[in-house]
């Protein structure tokens, strides 16, 4: 890449950077060559560093005012909401960036799914990106606690009641992670300086994940590798910056409609009644962005393996890329795996609906068809259909679909028009 | 240099360097995971004195121990026949009610599901006992787990009656 042999053009700009050389960085940044043919699902990358920003700033500006103790927490958060300046501002952009940041990453987790950028050589960004995940959920989780009502304690007693499934240690485990014999103030304080600590992790990630990606470069839709770069890449800025721009301001428009119109409509009412460990509350749901592994979880009648199973559908995803067989990316050019792409889309949807249902009768039946579906799908769908999936021909370059040449005739659309521009 | 390299003083001096920083950075690390255990002063709120005088048969209570509920059933007569003509074989935990009850009219336990930890609600579920919301585990009126993911039946607490009136939790 060129930008090994940057060299500032300003004076002090050269005895910096030959101290540091930041502007090599940024000029890597800026000059990056990115695949020309990226559609706006590639978009959610920025997206998501703009929530986990989002995230970090209103989180902090909470913390101000927010008082981590049983007897106080949920008070501060009203005192938040009806006294501070902006506060229900404040707190309405951090519930909901929640559920934008998981809106994000589940786009972006499928845009994966879909052109195949978790295969060689993009492993390592996969599994940096499931362990962000990961984290992001337990943030989640935690924050969720923070509030001290009905549905944050009795989450957080579900929740860390998981691990008392354990074998021989499990309760001991658990008394360990309350620190005391149910959820109280210790967990509440501990669970509120973790929620501070894990956005600090998962940025670190993130530059991990950013840095493994600049290493063999961005994947595209028809998931070939770039042959010349003059003719298949464009720098990232101002191309690609000024599209994320564009797509950014559009989920803004969603996320503002959230923050504005129905602040509370994915959050639970019971939320706002003040915690009590005498009463559970009729129906314990987790937030929508949880519910497929919840409805994993309980679909299995045992409590040790409905626990493994709940876990193995999360780390299944980080051994994706050993799973899926095909030495072919794109969907685009897996007739087969395209149409099971999308049974797994809807697979994951009825996940999500029987989740949030009550656990018995038919909602029961069908989470038990859609777990064992889920499963079937890493497990022997995926190593079964690269072997024995005919793919459509691959186009020789990024650019022949743009210019004709293409095997597939419906991606050279438009042909003439771009040709011109070309 | 041959091939196969024979341990030598210096590598002595490594690997005991190692295993001694292994030992300290552990015995450095367990203070900070130790911190989190419950301490003196959360383990000594050992016990709790009810008054149940008030109690009617087929009434029961509800109170708080250690940040847990326990539950105090004044049980009828249809209840403990009902827990006593159950056949062990069929429990999927199986204990006989004699055991779980010191005395057949008293049924102290736990509130606390046995699955994830939700309060089970009394009077509900197909076995006339308890049943908890969460997931769906149904208990029978000796609190034994009948139906669903719960792997036990309902904990019994230690406890003891100091008078007729009084029970003396924990």
């Amino acid at each position: 890449m060129s930008d090994h042999n940057y060299t500032p053009s300003s004076k002090f700009g050269k005895w910096f950077n030959d101290r540091l050389p930041l502007l090599t960085l940024a000029n890597h940044l800026t000059d990056y060559p990115t695949p020309k043919n990226l559609n706006y699902w590639w978009t959610f990358g920025g997206i998501l560093t703009f929530c986990l920003i989002t995230q970090i700033i209103t989180g902090l500006v909470l913390a101000m005012h927010y008082i981590a103790h049983a007897d106080l927490a949920f008070s501060s958060v009203e005192h938040i909401m009806r006294d501070v300046n902006y506060g229900w501002l404040i707190r309405y952009i951090h519930a909901n960036g929640a559920s934008m940041f998981f809106l994000a990453v589940y786009i972006h987790i499928f845009r994966s799914l879909f052109y195949g950028s978790y295969k060689a050589p993009r492993e390592i960004i996969w599994i940096l990106g499931i362990m962000i995940y990961l984290l992001m959920m337990a943030a989640a989780f935690m924050g969720y606690v923070l509030p001290w009502g009905q549905m944050s304690f009795w989450g957080a007693t579900v929740i860390t009641n998981l691990f008392s499934a354990i074998p021989l240690v499990g309760e001991s485990i658990t008394t360990w992670l309350w620190g005391g014999y149910s959820v109280d103030n210790p967990t509440l304080t501990r669970f509120f300086t973790l929620h501070y600590l894990i956005p600090f992790l998962i940025l670190g990630l993130v530059v991990l994940h950013i840095w493994a990606l600049h290493v063999p470069g961005n994947n595209n839709p028809v998931g070939i590798d770039i042959q010349k770069p003059s003719k298949d890449t464009v720098p990232f800025h101002p191309y690609i910056v000024i599209k994320d721009l564009f797509a950014l301001l559009l989920f803004m428009i969603v996320f503002a409609f959230f923050v504005f119109y129905s602040p509370n409509i994915l959050g639970h009412a019971d939320n706002y009644i003040e915690a009590n460990p005498l009463v559970t509350p009729a129906h314990i749901v987790p937030e929508w962005y949880l519910l497929p592994f919840y409805a994993i979880l309980r679909s299995i009648p045992d409590k040790l393996l409905g626990v493994v199973a709940m876990l193995s559908a999360i780390f299944i995803l980080a051994a994706l890329p050993w799973l899926d067989t095909s030495k072919v990316r794109s969907a685009v050019f897996r007739p087969l795996y395209k149409q099971f792409y999308w049974i797994l889309v809807i697979d994951v949807l009825i996940l999500g609906y029987v989740g949030a249902m009550p656990a018995e009768g038919l909602y029961l039946l069908i989470a038990r068809v859609a777990t064992a579906y889920y499963f079937l799908h890493f497990l022997l769908i995926l190593p079964i259909l690269g072997k024995i999936e005919k793919t459509t021909p691959l186009p020789l370059s990024i650019t022949s679909p743009v210019l004709g040449g293409s095997a597939d005739l419906a991606m050279a659309k438009n042909t003439d028009v771009r040709k011109e521009k070309l | 240099m041959s091939d196969k390299k024979k341990p030598n003083r210096r590598d002595f001096i490594f690997t005991a360097t190692a295993a001694v920083g292994a030992v300290g950075a552990g015995a450095a690390a367990w203070p900070l995971i130790d911190q989190m255990n419950p301490d003196a002063s959360v383990k000594a709120l050992a016990s709790t004195e009810v008054d149940v005088s008030s109690l009617q048969p087929g009434q029961s209570i509800t109170v708080l121990w250690r940040g847990k509920p326990v539950f105090i059933k004044r049980r009828t007569e249809n209840e403990i026949s009902e827990a006593r003509n159950v056949k062990i074989s069929d429990l999927k935990h199986p204990e006989k009610d004699e055991d779980r009850a010191q005395n057949p009219e008293w049924l102290v336990m736990l509130g606390v599901c046995t699955h994830l930890g939700c309060v089970p609600l009394a009077d509900k579920g197909e076995y006339g006992g308890w049943f908890c919301p969460c997931h769906g585990s149904h208990y029978d009126t000796a609190g034994r787990i009948r139906k669903g993911p719960a792997p036990t039946n309902l904990e019994i607490p230690k406890y003891e009656f100091v008078n007729s009136n009084t029970i003396k939790i924990g």
